[in-house]
């Protein structure tokens, strides 16, 4: 099967031919499986936003090549529009792109730019909304009215109601409390789940990350640092540490903890982990005790 | 796209005419601007021409930002051109059904648009050598002795400054919204004028918004400040007039001078008025 996403030397280059021209990534070479949940970070001005905005074709490469399942899709470019459908994209604070009356009219922008028949419109409407957590009493409403957190949601509903193969989110829970970060992130990956989309989720929060993703790809100064399954990456820590990236509390724990002289592995980034661990552990040193 | 915009863009530098006092040169500007509308002959807009040439040089930019800030009002050229080149009445060259073109139609269509060329060069030299806040700054020094008449040149000049300092922000803002209304299948640029204006709804009330909110939370910031219009305010940058500046606009002065007289000079050699 073709992988969902792929890049061949990606490199993209602002403001090409005059003095300030700055290269913002540089010879991208990625592939992410169908199904999967990757996750992107890297320190500010790495160049994710950049990539992801490649994905879709918003931003036309100026060498190498972009490959949504299997197709290259700068081959025609009058159908760029075809992949804008097919990967979904949220920007960074997209509440500040609403604009329509009503929320459901807002969140049917999307499907309706399809061309999508009325009923499969409102269909997907009412799911999309379903699954971003927003009541029906809430679709009749302006989203100008509604709270931060309410129109993130209702911006992410209009995209998920593209029903996109592949969903990719610039720092979905920038700017929310800790209990909104966690519900939004929580229906993506319910969403995930359900729906077998592919989910690339761009953060700078390493719990975050290593919460959700599956797999991971870190970025630095344009390229790819590393990309790898997420214990392996977190097995990593201290590279990590070393360029400028936090690693979660928990492996930051661990790692302690073993420079203190603890026979431990430092791979732990999710508290679930730890515990098991610990309990491994724990049960080893009683059988060597007695 | 909207990053192609030149028109206000400022290019830093350190030549003798990104030093020279902002109130000359505005000055200057506008006395060369006035100049050519005063000597439409060819002598006199060569000499502009090689003032401008001799300007850019002097102040290190590329030739082809000229050509950038010049691209977008390529239709208004044409048209002026077109218009003078059949409309001009004079000795006929070519004639064919119900056009004609007469000599004095070839040369008017020349000289207006070799003289809108150099105003849009002249005018961008100013922008692109003086950076928009020394530039209002200068504005404001310029009309303040219009404050005693009551007119508010300080708060004029803030609200400038502001507008100014908004624009890359604003575009930038533009930008964003219009990748995330693409990225949700909106077509900007296709259709025709109905569709495309249309089609900028979904831009232009996100964009309205934010620059509600932003001009909301600035003038939050300002209060927060205390700050109260220009009465006993001192400024950081005090503008002072040197000696180079003094010989630069004697230079210009002289220059101007001549192309003002070149028309004189141009009907003794040629007759032709």
């Amino acid at each position: 099967m073709n992988p969902i996403l792929k890049t061949e030397d990606l490199t993209y280059t602002y403001n090409l031919g005059l003095p300030d021209a700055t290269e913002a990534i540089h010879s991208i070479n990625m592939e992410m499986e169908e199904g999967g949940f990757l996750g992107i970070i890297g320190p500010t001005g790495c160049g994710k936003s950049t990539l992801i905005t490649h994905f879709n074709g918003l931003l036309k490469p100026t060498k190498g090549k972009v490959y949504i399942a299997g197709q290259d899709i700068w081959e025609n470019p009058k159908k760029i529009r075809h992949f804008r459908f097919m990967v979904g994209l949220v920007f960074q604070y997209p509440e500040y792109q609403l604009f329509e009356e009503t929320v459901a009219k807002d969140i049917a922008f999307g499907p309706k730019n399809m061309g999508l028949a009325e009923g499969e419109v409102q269909d997907r409407v009412s799911r999309a909304a379903r699954f971003c957590g927003l009541s029906q009493e809430m679709l009749t409403r302006s989203p100008f009215e509604l709270s931060g957190g309410q129109k993130r949601r209702v911006a992410i509903a209009g995209v998920l109601a593209m029903q996109p193969k592949l969903l990719v989110l610039d720092e979905p829970a920038a700017g929310l409390d800790p209990e909104g970060r966690d519900t939004i992130l929580q229906e993506l990956k319910q969403y995930h789940r359900e729906t077998g989309t592919s989910i690339v989720l761009v953060s700078h929060s390493m719990e975050d990350v290593a919460k959700y993703a599956e797999k991971v790809l870190v970025m630095k100064d344009g390229s790819i640092a590393m990309y790898d399954d997420t214990p392996r990456i977190f097995a990593r820590a201290e590279e990590l540490l070393s360029m400028g990236l936090s690693v979660p509390q928990i492996t930051k724990i661990f790692m302690q903890l073993k420079q203190m002289g603890l026979d431990i592995d430092t791979d732990v980034y999710t508290v679930k982990y730890a515990t098991e661990t610990l309990l491994r552990m724990a049960e080893r040193g009683n059988g060597s005790a007695t | 796209m909207l990053r192609d915009i030149t028109i206000g863009q400022h290019f830093p530098g350190n030549s003798a005419l990104h030093k020279l006092d902002p109130r000359l040169k505005i000055m200057l500007t506008i006395a060369y601007i006035v100049m050519l509308f005063v000597g439409t002959n060819p002598f006199g807009l060569l000499l502009s021409i090689v003032f401008l040439f001799v300007g850019y040089m002097v102040a290190k930019i590329p030739g082809r930002m000229v050509w950038r800030s010049i691209k977008p009002l390529l239709p208004v050229l044409a048209f002026t051109a077109i218009l003078n080149l059949f409309f001009m009445a004079g000795t006929p060259v070519f004639q064919w059904w119900v056009i004609t073109i007469t000599w004095q139609g070839i040369y008017y269509a020349i000289i207006m648009a070799v003289r809108i060329v150099c105003l849009i060069a002249g005018t961008s030299l100013l922008t692109y050598t003086t950076s928009p806040i020394v530039l209002t700054d200068a504005i404001e020094r310029l009309l303040s002795p219009l404050a005693k008449l009551h007119f508010p040149a300080h708060e004029l000049a803030m609200m400038m400054t502001i507008a100014l300092r908004f624009i890359p922000t604003l575009i930038e803002e533009t930008d964003k919204i219009m990748s995330a209304q693409k990225a949700r299948g909106a077509e900007l640029d296709t259709g025709n004028i109905m569709q495309r204006i249309k089609a900028l709804i979904p831009v232009l009330i996100p964009l309205f918004l934010s620059a509600f909110r932003r001009a909301d939370e600035l003038a939050m910031a300002m209060e927060c400040r205390c700050y109260h219009g220009g009465e006993g305010r001192t400024r950081l940058r005090q503008l002072h007039i040197t000696k180079q500046d003094i010989a630069i606009t004697l230079g210009c002065v002289l220059l101007f001078v001549a192309v003002g007289f070149s028309g004189v000079l141009y009907t003794r050699l040629t007759g032709f008025a």
